[in-house]
Parts: structure tokens; C-alpha cells; sequence
């Protein structure tokens, strides 16, 4: 399959973020008679968060399917069908259901391949909503693409606006490997310029949200906007900031991020899970084992507090990451000689 | 092998004033709770989710009238009803609801984590079918510290399709441990039809594979459930091991909150159908009719628990917030 690159020539007109991924989606479906979409309430409902709308109008029971609840089978249906040259969509609603599906994920969709000796590819797209600020508490916000990121065989893509929602999922399809495409759920109504065809986002590119000199802030799905807003922010103080949103986690384009930090010699990596073990760690590693000495200043991390996201929407708003602290982070980092 | 009992068809009768007025109060507690959280959610009060219990009434009323303190129960997202039924205070759910620190979570889990341990509630659950494992695990533990206390877990029809119930029924019947399994049918996983979901009519044919005794009750008669429920505790307290019991009922609002629905899963008609089996009207005319109560003795229970609500809702509304400082707190034990 083909993945073509971005094509700004396109005609675009405003969509939501939830929308710009359901018509992805059914281009996609429309482009490659092998494209499927199994989940709980998919079809008839079009998802608890409209993901799904108008889709079994469109493409009837065949491609459109409700299962019963069973996550497990549900993966399982996605990596056997994916095996046999299908190319199935399947649904997790909420990204911390992976916990009951997670060895069809991990264990078979990942290594399928690999372990067969190259026999076969596994061309699944996994879909589900992550991400705290609902108050949906401690089971139904996480944002959990650290685990998946650490699994040789998969790849992670993170969207932050609809542009990227659309693109990224179209891309998730055409490839050939398991992919998860973790939508966000606050940005689900946020709008934004999309264009009208069919286009895919190379997965493993990442992308220069805005120009800086000062410091460079990696930013991961939600918090690219947060980060913009920062930047915004901290213009008014007479500091730029580059804001780099590497779109896809895995694999992760480490090479705009060097490149952007013998720039601006300073580094914020900022994401919504906890900050502990999470990808920030592996950015800031292989920041500093490669660009050390273009270094100011040790690479800062922003996460969340090691800890379950707590339901009350003060302890939530304390806890998630925001714009905020991203601007606090760099004026700390600029304190720095 | 696994044998249906026969209750189903048993009227429900002989039941003693006692019990009669034990279920209705508890009957009527949860209903005004669920519709006053409504309320409030629709006020744009209460943050997060909110999965209500409305219709549903006589299968928790029913079995927790069977229990005891020291009985275990584990729920699910649609856990209010249970934690009402059980003797949950309402000044710690509302508060919990409100995101206060003086919830039954200290607001940190809101409606789908509801629990308190002294009166053996295990703790609603965000997690479909997770509560059913959980269950065998604490009936595991009354046996091994040589307790006759039993555990009932609670979950819908659409739960039975994961894996979680199914090796955790398996686990309680292999190990025959005390367990009972309600399933409050309510016909609907979500938008999802039951025959959407499964080729069975009754869940309750599902014990069956795991050599478990069920019985299946009409859940909108409190009666009828409670003395499926009574016969399934004393079975399992007495070292019989579990069984399944599968209440048929309905949810009278959507899936989740208030506010109407965006597609309609369900005809105004079959909603219509099972309002007019409202569970409390149904114990109302009984108790009305066998003399059990007087009219004036259940307007009383109205009348007493909406002032005991509206004091809880009050103490919610004044309760404090927690205090970001303590965003590590309870994270580890020690
Ligand atoms: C593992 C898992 N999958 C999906 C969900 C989303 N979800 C929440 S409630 C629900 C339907 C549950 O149906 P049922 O068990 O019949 O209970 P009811 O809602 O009817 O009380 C679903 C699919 C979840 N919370 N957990």
C-alpha cells in the first residue's frame, strides 16, 4: 500500500475532530473492500462518541459489525482476519479496556509476524478514545501509550487536531502492521481545517507545529495544542518556542527533535500519562545520548503525577498536564545558563 | 449435573411484613436517590458519568435483604442501586458524586467506584465483568479464614459476554465457593439488544456450562427475587457452593444520564410496558392490598427518605473539595 505524504494543495474545509476521523475512516472503507469495522455498538449506534455515524448506512452489516462485549474476541476476530488478508478496524471504546485484551494485542497482533518467520502480516488498526478532563475517573481516562509503545511489532499514533485524525487513521489502515490510534477524548468536538479527499500522514514523520528558537517542547496528542497555547503565551514575553508533535509514538521520528534541539538547545517533553516510564523518559534518553552536547539545560519532563486519575475535577485539572505548566517549564528551562 | 430450580413459577407469597417493608424502603431509597443524581446531573451539577438504577430496584432491594453486614457484594458501572441497597450512606455517595472530599472515595473515584468496606460493598466498577472474579476472591477468603460470610456479584446481561465472568464462574464452581451470581437482565448491553449479543433467552443457561444450579426471577417483583435470593445465600453460606440467579428487569432511563436519546434502541411501547410493571408500584399494591401497610405507612418512607436526601445533598454541596496537595494520597498502602 501507499502511503502518500501531505498535500496542503487540497481543498479543506472545517470538520471535527471526530468527524475528520470518521470520514478517514470511510474513505478508507471506500478505497479497500478489505476494510472492516467490528466493535461494541460500532454499527447500529455509531459509537458511544459518534466515531461510527452513518457508516452501516453506508456500508451495511457485512463491514459494519456490532459484537457483544468481549474485548479479547474482539482483538482476536481483528488479528485472525488481518492474518487472512483482511484489513480490520476494531473498536475499544475506551482505551483502558486494552487491560482485558491486552494479549491478543501484545502477545499475537504484535509478534504474529516475527514469530511466524515473516509468513504473514498482521494489518490491524485498532481504534479507542484515551485521555482524562471528562471526569471520567480513574478506569475510563488513561492515557496508556507507553505500554503499547514498548511493544516490538506495534506502532502508536497519537492525533491531535482533526487534521491529523484523519490522516493518521487513513495511514493506520493502509499499513501493514497492527496499529492503535488513540483518539483523544476532549478534542473529539474541536474543529479544524481538513481537507476533502483521501490522504494519508506517513506514520513515524513527526511534525514542527511552530517555528522557535528558544525551546523546544515535544508534545503528545492533546498537549500539542496546550503547548501551542504556551507558545502563545510566552510570545507575548518575547520567547519562541518550537513545538514539535511527533504524531506518530511509534515509530517515533527522533530526528526532528535532534535536529530542532541544536537549534534551540533547550527541551520540554510533555504528555498526558504519568511521567514515570512514560515516553518522555525515552525522548530525554535519546536526546541526551545524541545531541548532549548541544544541551543548556538537562531536558525537562511533564507528565502526570504518579498516580490513577482521580475523579473529582479539581484533583483531574491539578493533574493533567496544561498550557500553564508547559509556559512554567520553559521559563524555567530559560532561567538556565 | 446443573439443575434449574423451579421459583420461577412459585408465587411469590408467604413473605413476612417485615420483609415486605424492608424491601420497599429499600426500594424507595435508591429510586430517589437515582432520580435526585439525575436531577442534579441535568442541573450540570455532577461531573462524570452517570449510569442510573432506575427500574431496576427489586433485584438489589431483593437480594440485600438476604444478606448480611459481613456479606460482600461487588457491582458495576450501574452500582448505585447496590451500594444504596446494602446500607450505603447517602451523604457519601452524593459527596462522591460531587467530587468531595468527603465521598465514599474521598472523590476520587465518583459514581462508577462506590464502596464501603463496612458494609461489605466491594466497590462498583468501571470495568465491565471485572466485579465477577473479584466476588469469587472474596468469597475465597471468608471461606479460608473459616467465616460463613457469602458474596454476590452483580452484573448485566452484556457482561456474561466477557471472559472475566466466564472463568470466574468456572473458578467459584470448581472451587465451590460461596458465590452468588445476579444477573439483572435488563435486555440491553448499552444500545444493544440482547439478541444482539447473544443467541440465549436466558443468561441464566449459561450456568449450566459451569455445573452451577440457577433459577430465573421476574426482577420487577422485589418478592419473588428476594426469596430466589435467600434460597441462592443460604445454599452457598451452608457450603453448597454457588449459584446463578438471572432477574429479568429494566432500565427505565438510557444507558447513561439524562438527557434523551440520540438513536432509538428501544419502542415508546416496550418502555411503556415494563413502567407499568414499576417494581414499587408492584410492592405498593401488595402491601396495600395483603394489608401489609397502609397507605399512610409508605407515603411515611417517601416522605422520610427525600428529607433524608435532601440533607445528604446539602451536606454534599457543603462539603469541602479535595485538596490538590494530596494528588498522591492512597496511591500505595504503608
Ligand atoms: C471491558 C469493558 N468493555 C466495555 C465497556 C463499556 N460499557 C460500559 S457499560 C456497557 C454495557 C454493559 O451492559 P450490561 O452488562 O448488560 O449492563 P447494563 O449497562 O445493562 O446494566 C459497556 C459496553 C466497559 N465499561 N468495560
Amino acid at each position: 500500500m501507499t502511503t502518500t505524504t501531505e498535500a496542503p494543495a487540497l481543498a479543506t474545509r472545517k470538520l471535527t475532530y471526530v468527524k475528520a476521523f470518521n470520514e478517514g475512516l470511510a474513505q478508507a472503507m471506500r478505497e479497500d473492500e478489505n476494510v472492516f469495522v467490528a466493535g461494541e455498538d460500532v454499527a447500529g449506534y455509531g459509537g458511544v462518541f459518534r466515531m461510527f455515524d452513518n457508516l452501516l448506512d453506508e456500508f451495511g452489516p457485512r463491514r459494519m459489525i456490532d459484537t457483544p462485549i468481549s474485548e479479547a474476541a474482539l482483538v482476536g476476530l481483528g488479528v485472525g482476519a488481518a492474518a487472512q488478508g483482511l484489513r480490520p478496524v476494531v473498536d475499544l471504546m475506551f482505551m483502558d479496556f486494552i487491560g482485558v485484551c491486552l494479549d491478543q494485542i501484545v502477545n499475537q497482533a504484535a509478534k504474529m509476524k516475527y514469530m511466524f518467520g515473516g509468513a504473514l502480516s498482521v494489518p490491524l488498526t485498532i481504534t479507542t478514545a484515551s485521555g482524562a478532563g471528562l471526569g471520567a475517573a480513574a478506569q475510563h481516562s488513561q492515557s496508556l501509550e507507553a505500554w503499547l509503545a514498548h511493544v516490538p511489532g506495534l506502532k502508536v499514533v497519537m492525533p491531535c487536531d482533526a487534521y491529523t485524525a484523519k490522516g493518521l487513521t487513513v495511514s493506520a489502515i493502509r499499513d501493514d502492521n497492527p496499529v492503535v490510534v488513540m483518539l483523544n477524548k476532549v478534542l473529539l468536538g474541536s474543529t479544524g481545517e481538513v481537507p476533502e479527499e483521501i490522504y494519508g500522514i506517513p506514520l513515524g514523520q513527526a511534525h514542527t507545529a511552530r517555528q522557535g528558537s528558544d525551546v523546544t517542547v515535544i508534545a503528545l496528542g492533546r498537549m500539542v495544542g496546550e503547548a501551542l497555547a504556551a507558545a502563545d503565551e510566552l510570545a507575548a514575553e518575547g520567547v519562541e518556542i518550537e513545538v514539535i508533535d511527533p504524531r506518530t509514538v511509534q515509530p517515533l521520528d527522533t530526528e526532528t527533535m535532534f535536529a530542532s534541539v541544536r537549534r534551540t538547545n533547550r527541551v520540554l517533553v510533555v504528555h498526558e500519562a504519568v511521567t514515570f516510564g512514560g515516553l518522555g523518559a525515552e525522548i530525554a534518553a535519546q536526546i541526551q545520548d545524541v545531541v548532549f552536547d548541544y544541551l543548556d539545560a538537562p531536558v525537562l519532563r511533564i507528565g502526570a503525577p504518579f498516580s490513577p486519575v482521580p475523579f473529582s475535577p479539581v484533583l483531574e485539572k491539578a493533574y493533567v498536564p496544561d498550557r500553564a505548566r508547559i509556559a512554567q517549564g520553559c521559563r524555567r528551562l530559560l532561567e538556565r545558563s | 449435573m446443573a439443575q434449574r430450580a423451579s421459583t420461577a413459577s412459585k408465587k411469590s407469597t408467604q413473605v413476612s411484613t417485615q420483609v415486605i417493608r424492608d424491601l420497599h424502603e429499600r426500594m424507595v431509597r435508591i429510586r430517589l436517590f437515582e432520580t435526585e443524581a439525575g436531577k442534579l446531573m441535568e442541573a450540570g451539577k455532577l461531573p462524570g458519568f452517570l449510569h442510573l438504577y432506575v427500574g431496576q430496584e427489586a433485584v438489589a432491594a431483593g437480594v440485600m435483604a438476604a444478606l448480611r453486614d459481613d456479606d460482600q457484594i461487588t457491582s458495576t458501572h450501574r452500582g448505585h442501586g447496590h451500594a444504596v441497597a446494602k446500607g450505603v450512606g447517602f451523604r457519601e455517595m452524593y459527596a462522591e458524586l460531587y467530587g468531595r472530599v468527603t465521598g465514599a472515595c474521598l472523590g476520587r473515584g465518583g459514581s462508577m467506584h462506590i464502596n464501603d468496606l463496612s458494609r461489605g460493598m466491594l466497590g462498583a466498577n468501571g470495568i465491565v465483568g471485572a466485579g465477577v472474579p473479584i466476588a469469587v476472591g472474596a468469597a475465597f477468603a471468608a471461606r479460608y479464614k473459616g467465616e460463613d460470610s457469602v458474596a454476590v456479584t452483580f452484573f448485566g446481561d452484556g457482561a456474561t459476554n466477557i471472559g472475566a465472568f466466564h472463568e470466574g464462574a468456572n473458578m467459584a464452581a470448581i472451587l465451590g465457593l460461596p458465590v452468588v451470581f445476579v444477573c439483572e437482565n435488563n435486555g440491553y448491553a448499552e444500545f444493544t439488544p440482547q439478541s444482539g449479543h447473544m443467541l440465549l433467552t436466558d443468561v441464566a443457561d449459561r450456568a449450566a456450562a459451569y455445573g452451577m444450579p440457577s433459577v430465573i426471577v421476574d426482577g420487577m417483583d422485589a418478592v419473588a427475587v428476594h426469596r430466589a435470593a435467600a434460597e441462592a445465600v443460604a445454599r452457598a453460606r451452608a457450603g453448597a457452593g454457588p449459584m446463578m440467579i438471572e432477574a429479568k428487569t429494566y432500565r427505565f432511563f438510557d444507558h447513561q444520564g439524562v438527557k434523551g436519546l440520540r438513536h432509538p434502541y428501544r419502542s415508546d411501547e416496550e418502555v411503556a410496558e415494563w413502567k407499568s410493571r414499576d417494581p414499587i408500584d408492584l410492592l405498593e399494591a401488595r402491601a396495600l392490598a395483603d394489608g401489609t401497610a397502609t397507605r399512610a405507612d409508605l407515603d411515611d418512607v417517601w416522605q422520610r427518605t427525600r428529607e433524608e436526601i435532601a440533607d445528604a445533598i446539602a451536606y454534599a454541596e457543603a462539603s469541602p473539595l479535595p485538596d490538590p496537595a494530596d494528588l498522591l494520597m492512597n496511591v500505595y498502602s504503608g
